[in-house]
């Protein structure tokens, strides 16, 4: 290949890469930056506004609401991923045995993933405003008979249930790619070896799944902490501010409730503890997969 | 000789070795029966609230009494009434229109704008390190949540006026672009550059070279990214309830949330709409399922 060619060819990458860059920068970089330029200032989302320089940082550790709204998450977003992962590697594994039906059964399990969260939100409300509470009249079960999203203490497990039932379905799929890319022969090693079940899922599956582990892990967890449509469908942060979200705070009050400046600062707190997390999942998944 | 010892005492036989018939089971598969009816059973998890709209959406209110049977039994009669009401009230077809006109706008460019970003990124960036800057430059994307972002994207949408549908649009290509052009880039690494050689002794341009032969071949990754980015697209609805706020314009998930006070008690009303909004996505899962899956995992695994 000569010389002008080479170059010629290096224009072209050249002009393929700047479409997405200058959109990148426009629609990604530049509101990240404006969004943290306005962190430090007063204003409302309307009308003039003044630089206050740290004050909306140091009202965030003092905020009430920002406070619960990150309690909130944090409670969510833990039990979601943690059940979210013991259910689908429980799922994965019964979906790769040999079993009757097999695709028609993993058609129906991925079938949540596919499905609009705010419209399965409003499904499950029905659900646990009328059905829940009529089957807990019909068996004479107590704590049944109210609507778990109108109780103050429970509603956050009201929208657990619903995340949960939906996040599932992606991670199952995920296990499952992850449970055909180890050979049969280990299974067979294992089994003349004598080892029970359980000693071969502890010692020879967990171990070769363990990258995939760490893949939905982080999924999950960025997932679930940017929780949003559910509580937009089923609680709407109620009662008593008891389901808010640090995504639905940001929305609501950012938006209509005159605290775009402070919410920007709750949001770049927000983007900070979502890479934090994230980064220590990877170094630490990373770690387990190289001692194993 | 303790060589030799080692050699010939293996480690303890285990009590508890499964006997032959277990491991004869387990080859032919009858163990599996119980597995296949547990399996079944937990289908109910899924199948059940999707039974329940279903069944709802096709009543009448004065069927729904207040006990479990007046909203899990069967409708006395299957007629259309409830879907040709809540079509009118949510004005479904045009948000149907505008749920497709989204989604399929948003793939097009996806395809085009981040399949040859991902290809020139994948051909340079062990080479060149301003390639591997721009690679990481686009693909930390991905940690930006939504929120950080949404308060100075409504300002500017409505600044450079594409507070609109178009808007929505944009910003979708920009929010699915680290993923696609991560999944491009690495699907690059699979293609020998001998391709673009052979195609440059014929004389042709490193662009055309692109969409002639280099874009038709990238069709698998293709197919992951368009179902990821319509997966996405089809089912959001934050970034259409903030931008497109002040226009007529709704999306059929959005349409549900507007519409929300006017369903008021009536339930069948709006379970009619429901369905009929989730009706779409399912016809497609159901006639591509393979691909859903597949591209789905696909995605999820090399990202």
């Amino acid at each position: 290949m000569n010389k002008k060619k080479m170059s010629d060819r290096q224009k072209t990458y050249i002009v393929m890469v700047i479409p997405a860059l200058i959109l990148f920068v426009m629609f990604n970089t530049i509101p990240l930056i404006t969004g943290a330029a306005y962190s430090f200032t007063n204003y409302r989302g309307y009308g003039s506004y003044d630089f206050v320089g740290l004050r909306n940082y140091i009202d965030l550790f003092t905020d009430a609401r920002v406070g619960n709204s990150y309690l909130f998450t944090f409670k969510y977003a833990i039990a979601g991923t943690i059940l979210v992962n013991l259910l689908s590697l429980m799922l994965a594994l019964g979906l790769n045995s040999k079993i009757k039906c097999k695709s028609l059964l993993r058609g129906v399990y991925f079938l949540p993933n596919i499905l609009g969260g705010l419209i399965i939100g409003y499904i499950f409300s029905f659900i646990f405003t009328y059905i829940v509470p009529a089957a807990g009249e019909a068996l004479n079960i107590g704590f049944l008979k109210n609507s778990i999203l109108a109780s103050e203490k429970y509603a956050w497990i009201g929208v657990l249930i619903v995340g949960v039932w939906q996040a599932v379905a992606m991670n199952t799929i995920i296990y499952i790619s992850g449970l055909q890319t180890i050979p049969a022969e280990i299974h067979e090693a294992g089994m003349i070896d004598g080892a029970t079940r359980w000693q071969e899922f502890k010692n020879l599956t967990l171990p070769m799944l363990m990258p995939f582990v760490s893949t939905n892990l982080v999924l999950s967890t960025k997932n679930m902490l940017m929780v949003f449509d559910q509580i937009m469908a089923l609680t709407k942060g109620g009662p008593a501010q008891s389901t808010e979200s640090i995504s639905y705070l940001i929305y609501r009050n950012g938006m209509d409730g005159g605290q775009f400046g402070f919410q920007s600062a709750n949001a770049v707190v927000f983007f900070v503890v979502i890479v934090t997390i994230s980064i220590i999942q990877m170094v630490i998944t990373n770690k387990k997969e190289e001692q194993l | 000789m303790s060589e030799k010892k080692k050699y010939f005492v293996p480690e303890p036989v285990k009590v508890n070795i499964k006997s032959a018939d277990e491991i004869k089971d387990d080859k032919d598969g009858r163990s599996s029966i119980f597995l296949t009816v547990l399996l079944i059973l937990g289908c109910v998890t899924i199948l059940f609230p999707l039974y329940m709209t279903i069944v709802i959406a096709f009543k009448s209110p004065s069927e729904m009494t207040n006990d479990i049977s007046g909203a899990l039994a069967l409708p006395k009669s299957f007629g259309f009434g409830n879907f040709a009401e809540a079509m009118r009230v949510t004005d479904f077809w045009h948000s149907l229109g505008n749920s497709v006109v989204i989604t399929g706008a948003t793939i097009i460019l996806s395809l085009i704008i981040h399949s040859m970003t991902g290809y020139a990124i994948g051909r340079n960036m062990n080479r060149k390190k301003g390639f591997k800057l721009i690679y990481f430059y686009i693909v930390s994307g991905m940690f930006v949540p939504f929120a950080i972002l949404m308060m100075p994207l409504v300002k500017q949408t409505a600044n450079l006026g594409i507070d609109n549908m178009l808007g929505v649009v944009i910003l979708y290509t920009v929010f699915y672009m680290p993923m696609n052009v991560m999944l491009y880039s690495g699907y690059m690494k699979n293609v020998p550059f001998a391709m673009e050689e052979a195609a440059d002794m014929d004389g042709a341009s490193a662009w055309r070279t692109y969409w002639t032969i280099i874009f038709p071949m990238m069709k698998p990754m293709h197919a992951t990214v368009a179902v990821l980015t319509a997966l996405g697209t089809w089912n959001d609805v934050m970034t259409p309830l903030v931008i497109m706020s002040g226009t007529e314009n709704t999306t059929l998930p959005l349409a549900q949330l507007n519409f929300q006070t006017q369903f008021g008690t009536n339930y069948n009303l709006a379970f009619a709409s429901y369905l009929l909004a989730l009706l779409p996505i399912v016809i497609f899962y159901i006639l591509c399922q393979k691909q859903i899956i597949g591209g789905v995992a696909n995605g999820a695994v090399k990202g």
